[in-house]
């Protein structure tokens, strides 16, 4: 009986009937996706994959929580191969603590999947956000080996698309834009599945939708009369 | 000597350290063990187990004794002293008393040089990367034992691939000083890997120096900060040794409005005081140079926020920004300067 609870407190059994427990997960800072995540954040020494279906519905927005805290508390965040510059002011603004965060470049995928293992071989990180536009199934497998071996936690951005695709990932979230809020859709927990998709209200830099349509470009210079009373930065 | 009995586990651990230490170094060596430092010589040089029976070569080339019909050094030891002093001169005396202990025989202490260089033929020419590397193993384990005995480390080895008509440099940085023949073989895979062997190599050479003192250091018991910094900095140099010098860095705010000039990088772990905010929203994405863009397929949503700035350093910015909403729903960072609109972010 003792050896059988053993092997259920080890990640390596997934019970179908409750959603699985981890030993250790560092908390989303979402409330209704940590309800709905096994042991109630992101998990550490496993592989996530997080689907979007474009840049710039708040896909990160799901991430910087749990790495201004992780930060915080004095530890590593790596990014590795992001797809364009990361913004030192907003990072900062979201309270990632930058002294603590490094920017891995690596050109080709084989490059990247290469720097993924040296840096979860490492130890000092503790998560590791990595984008890979495509990956194998072999290459997501060593990565996901890797992930185990370490206590990072391991946040891999995809494209929608990869959802169909199998994927040794324990944790797989599909976001799609829903209005002014991000959908969630759990495609792959351990435990019992998810049913519907949540709609998590992340921070967006505006709100109000529904303004008037794009102007047409302005003849002459951006600075012209009639357009007072705007905050002048300078 | 006693010391070292009891560290390494009495005199048959000191041997077993020494014969695995010189087999490392692709020596072969014979060992031996007397009261004094002589006898011990002569022993390792003739084989035998008493000095008595050493052959004579070992003390002496002197063909006189030869002569004599003396074969062994325990009959040299039974002959009057006086007479043979006189027929061979007190040297091989005085070296016969050394070797039993009656004279003695004071040794300077081995002072290993500040710096290294050593070359190794390859007894046929390699043109496949492993072969190097398992030939550089014979330089860096005398490197590395250089290094402890000297308790320092290098921060920089050169090796160079000496090959038909040419030769290769391969220079290998350290983030700290070190002596790790592990790390030292990890970085130069690393960076065979990326030189292209066109000629077989016929021999590698390697040199270091300006050592710098390296203490061992004792981890803690409950995590260790210098070990997490010490395991970071190995994984800086690793990538950087595979993905180039600025395949790693860190993020830092600048206080400047401009957005593009807003940001710097920074060595990986850099701390920066001068944390700076921003007035408005900014984009976690920045398009760096920013997209110019055509379509009109865009619904401001917020805005304008204007900025002006940076007349003083010749790279004037006047632009009006907006957040707008792109027709696939996601949210962008747009300006407007004289010459049209531009993206120059993402809301991710």
């Amino acid at each position: 009986m003792a050896a059988l609870d053993l092997l259920l407190q080890s990640n390596s059994v997934w019970r179908g009937a409750a959603p699985a427990r981890f030993s250790a997960t560092v908390s989303t800072g979402y409330a209704a996706l940590d309800r709905e995540l096994p042991g109630a954040g992101w998990p550490t020494g496993a592989l996530t994959e997080i689907l979007g279906s474009q840049e710039g519905i708040g896909e990160l927005q799901l991430a910087l929580p749990a790495l201004a805290r992780l930060s915080a508390a004095g530890e590593r965040v790596v990014w590795l191969a992001p797809p364009h510059l990361p913004y030192a002011p907003a990072l900062a603004a979201a309270g990632v603590d930058l002294a603590r965060l490094a920017v891995v470049r690596a050109p080709g995928r084989r490059d990247a999947l290469w720097a993924a293992e040296q840096v979860l071989r490492a130890g000092p990180c503790r998560a590791l956000l990595a984008w890979f536009r495509h990956a194998r199934y072999e290459e997501l497998r060593r990565l996901a080996v890797a992930a185990e071996a370490s206590r990072a936690c391991v946040l891999l951005f995809r494209p929608l698309e990869a959802s169909s695709e199998p994927s040794p990932a324990c944790l797989r979230l599909a976001l799609e834009a829903h209005g002014g809020e991000l959908s969630v859709r759990i495609v792959k927990r351990r435990g019992q599945p998810a049913a519907a998709p949540l709609a998590l209200t992340v921070p967006r830099p505006v709100h109000a939708l529904g303004r008037p349509a794009f102007p047409p470009a302005a003849p002459g210079r951006a600075r012209e009369p009639g357009r007072l009373g705007l905050p002048v930065h300078a | 000597m006693q010391g070292s009995l009891r560290h390494l586990g009495g005199l048959e651990g000191v041997l077993a350290r020494l014969r695995s230490g010189l087999a490392g170094l692709g020596c072969e060596a014979s060992v031996a063990v007397a009261a004094t430092p002589r006898a011990a010589l002569w022993l390792a040089k003739g084989r035998g187990e008493a000095l008595e029976d050493l052959p004579l070569g070992v003390a002496s080339g002197d063909p006189l004794l030869k002569s004599l019909g003396l074969r062994t050094i325990g009959e040299l030891l039974a002959l009057p002293r006086d007479g043979l002093a006189k027929r061979c001169g007190q040297r091989l005396l005085d070296d016969l008393d050394r070797a039993l202990g009656v004279l003695p025989e004071p040794r300077q202490f081995f002072l290993p040089p500040a710096s290294f260089s050593a070359e190794l033929e390859l007894p046929g020419a390699v043109d496949h990367a492993e072969g190097v590397l398992f030939a550089a193993r014979r330089l860096l384990i005398p490197l590395s034992g250089l290094l402890s005995a000297r308790q320092a480390g290098v921060r920089r080895i050169v090796f160079r691939l000496l090959q038909h008509k040419k030769q290769t440099d391969i220079e290998i940085h350290f983030s700290s000083p070190t002596r790790d023949t592990q790390r030292f073989t990890r970085l130069l895979q690393e960076k065979l890997s990326s030189v292209s062997l066109r000629q077989p190599v016929e021999a590698i050479r390697l040199e270091a120096a300006d050592f710098e003192p390296l203490h061992e250091r004792t981890s803690g018991l409950f995590g260790d900060a210098q070990a997490d910094d010490e395991d970071w900095a190995q994984l800086r140099e690793r990538l950087q040794a595979r993905l180039g010098a600025g395949a790693i860095h860190g993020l830092a705010t600048q206080p400047d409005h401009r957005p593009e000039s807003a940001w710097r990088r920074v060595e990986a772990g850099e701390w920066d005081p001068r944390e700076f905010r921003q007035p408005g929203p900014r984009p976690i994405w920045l398009f760096d140079p920013p997209r110019k863009i055509t379509s009109q397929d865009f619904h401001l949503l917020a805005g304008p926020e204007r900025i002006e700035c940076g007349w003083w350093d010749g790279d004037e910015a006047k632009r009006d920004y907006f957040i707008g909403r792109a027709a696939d729903a996601s949210l962008v960072w747009l300006y407007r300067q004289d010459d049209g609109w531009f993206v120059h972010g993402i809301f991710a």
